[in-house]
């Protein structure tokens, strides 16, 4: 069967300001993205089935025990929040063992060379400068596929099919001119 | 008036607001955002930075007027936010005048933020007025029949 392209990806957007979750929201809409929008990295981590105490000793016993009542297919959050920042909820979605292969998207106010870096080394997929443009979120769609194809070739049920996969070159010019 | 003498009214005075640099592009890509389905997607974001603002040049008077010691770290952060919504629905000038009143923040300069406050204050009252006026001329022309035209990005 072919990737299930009828159903939605789930995207989860994070930030504290509400004019910026309004908008990354219509943004995302509008290229047929679900979303949730959450105002804190804390309310994100409830969400994807963390909960903070648990997070230092976390394996996938403790994850089924938070059960997931939505899947996300992606994260998308800003990086200067208060508490716990876009950064520190990368890192923890990274050390997951069940939430790691989550694409995860940074978006910033401010243009910091060495921030940029940080992100993209710890795993973050895209760096978008704010305020965020359509042509940001257009780059979205290839992670997502490519996230789709892999979880269905690790299934085991499912034959390999060598043809599927997407030849795709990843985009390595994150840093936004 | 006609309801296209109307949207070329709106069409003027939006594009004014950009040539005098009241607002930038940004504010173009929020009424790109806007469809039959989100008919009030512009009004709806910029109502939030209208009492967003609000609320942190209060905030701003109040942590600027403190004869103790001015919380300079306290006084960013707000600036940062008002700084950071108004680039979100361009507004530039309010924007600008957020990066000035950062520097002086930093360099903890209290006379220069006090400053930098009325500044940002004359610049999102004009900012808001002219915004106002603009969705008036929306309401009047959807009042009449008509649908607010598409600006090119491009001029």
């Amino acid at each position: 069967m072919a990737i299930a392209a009828d159903s939605q990806f789930h995207v989860l957007a994070v930030d504290d300001s509400r004019i910026d979750r309004m908008l990354i929201e219509r943004l995302l809409k509008t290229s047929s993205f679900h979303v949730t929008a959450v105002d804190s990295a804390t309310k994100a981590l409830k969400i994807l089935g963390l909960v903070e105490d648990d997070l230092r000793n976390f394996d996938t016993s403790v994850a089924s025990k938070f059960h997931q009542d939505v899947e996300v297919n992606m994260i998308i959050t800003d990086y200067c929040m208060p508490g716990m920042t876009g950064y520190d909820l990368l890192r923890k979605i990274k050390e997951s063992k069940s939430l790691k292969d989550i694409p995860v998207v940074i978006m910033s106010s401010e243009n910091v060379p060495s921030r940029i870096n940080r992100c993209l080394e710890e795993g973050a997929e895209e760096f978008f400068l704010k305020p965020v443009q359509q042509s940001d979120v257009n780059k979205l769609k290839p992670h997502l596929l490519k996230s789709r194809v892999k979880e269905e070739q690790e299934q085991p049920i499912n034959n390999k099919r060598k043809g599927m996969e997407e030849s795709y070159s990843p985009n390595k010019n994150r840093q936004k001119m | 008036m006609e309801v296209g003498q109307m949207q070329r009214q709106w069409v003027d005075y939006t594009k004014s607001l950009v040539f005098e640099g009241f607002l930038d592009g940004q504010f173009l890509q929020l009424q790109q955002l806007q469809d039959e389905n989100n008919p009030d997607f512009v009004v709806e974001v910029v109502s939030l930075f209208f009492e967003d603002s609000e609320r942190l040049l209060n905030d701003l008077t109040f942590a600027l007027d403190q004869n103790g010691g001015v919380d300079f770290k306290k006084v960013d952060a707000h600036v940062h936010q008002l700084k950071g919504s108004s680039s979100s629905i361009g507004a530039q000038r309010v924007k600008n005048c957020c990066v000035a009143f950062r520097n002086f923040c930093e360099e903890q300069n209290t006379d220069a933020c006090l400053r930098c406050l009325q500044q940002v204050k004359q610049e999102y009252c004009l900012a808001k007025n002219k915004l106002e006026t603009l969705f008036r001329l929306e309401q009047q022309i959807m009042a009449a029949g008509g649908s607010i035209p598409m600006i090119e990005l491009s001029f």
